[in-house]
């Protein structure tokens, strides 16, 4: 039985491990992009992702009280490297703690998604060393919005359109014929897209 | 100990090995550029995935 398995170990300690999460926040928040193995972006993300919320839901509390709570419980996850000063593209101090660019940016920037501020993308690349499977995590930026639907893309492969948004899916040419496949494609994605600004609304 | 009463002939040999083979990698196309791609990649290529998500590729040298 797999009961009470999840997550990845990571081949360290638990105060090990917290500690690089940490640290990796850190610079993914810092650079809003950054690039690691897979393994270790898919545990990065519920990690930096709760951190967010529980700003998300001090700074929108609008009561200082709250807020502050809210920026204890982060101090508390974040340990030392909270009160770590971020640095520009060149280096520079910004004078900004890794603490306040998520209460003040990130909380406000992702105030109006439902969760999912960040964003894994497998590379080819693999590590030098060990081989690893590489992957970049990063910060959605400000009103990104899903991927549009590749109808206009050129098929390679498969030259009827294909039935998933997802290119992955798109190996085996589908079985069904081009005008069905297009028929149950195209009210999906009206449906998609009618849903994305109601469900923006409704948080806002 | 246990030893082999007979010596592997040719044959036997070649029968055990006729199922190690490689399997070739998985790949889809980049529909960017064509180029093959790994399944859920960003195209090492163009830099593409679904449509957009221009990573920046080194177009000098590499």
């Amino acid at each position: 039985m797999r009961h009470r398995n999840a997550g990845r170990t990571l081949s360290r300690s638990a105060s090990h491990r917290l500690a690089l999460f940490r640290n990796l926040t850190r610079a993914l928040v810092e650079h809003e992009r950054i690039t690691t193995t897979v393994p270790k972006a898919k545990e990065l993300r519920p990690f930096v992702e709760r951190i967010i919320t529980i700003a998300k839901r001090g700074v929108a509390s609008g009561d200082p009280i709250k807020t502050l709570h809210a920026r204890r419980l982060v101090i508390a996850r974040l340990g030392p490297v909270a009160k770590v000063e971020l640095l520009d593209v060149k280096g520079e101090p910004t004078g900004k703690t890794l603490l306040k660019k998520i209460f003040d940016d990130l909380a406000i920037r992702y105030a109006d998604r439902p969760g999912g501020y960040t964003r894994i993308l497998k590379l080819h690349k693999r590590r030098l060393g060990d081989a690893g499977p590489t992957a970049i995590i990063e910060l959605l930026k400000q009103g990104e919005v899903k991927a549009a639907k590749r109808s206009a893309a050129p098929a390679t492969t498969a030259p009827t359109p294909r039935p998933e948004p997802k290119p992955e899916s798109a190996a085996t040419p589908p079985s069904e014929s081009p005008e069905a496949s297009a028929s149950t494609n195209s009210p999906t994605g009206q449906e998609a897209a009618a849903s994305e600004p109601k469900s923006n609304e409704s948080q806002s | 100990m246990a030893v082999p009463k007979r010596r592997t002939s040719r044959a036997r040999q070649g029968n055990r090995r006729s199922h190690h083979h490689v399997t070739p990698p998985q790949v889809q196309y980049c529909p960017q550029c064509n180029e093959p791609v790994l399944p859920h990649g960003v195209c090492p290529n163009c830099g593409y995935y679904q449509g957009r998500e221009a990573v920046p590729v080194k177009t000098e040298g590499k």
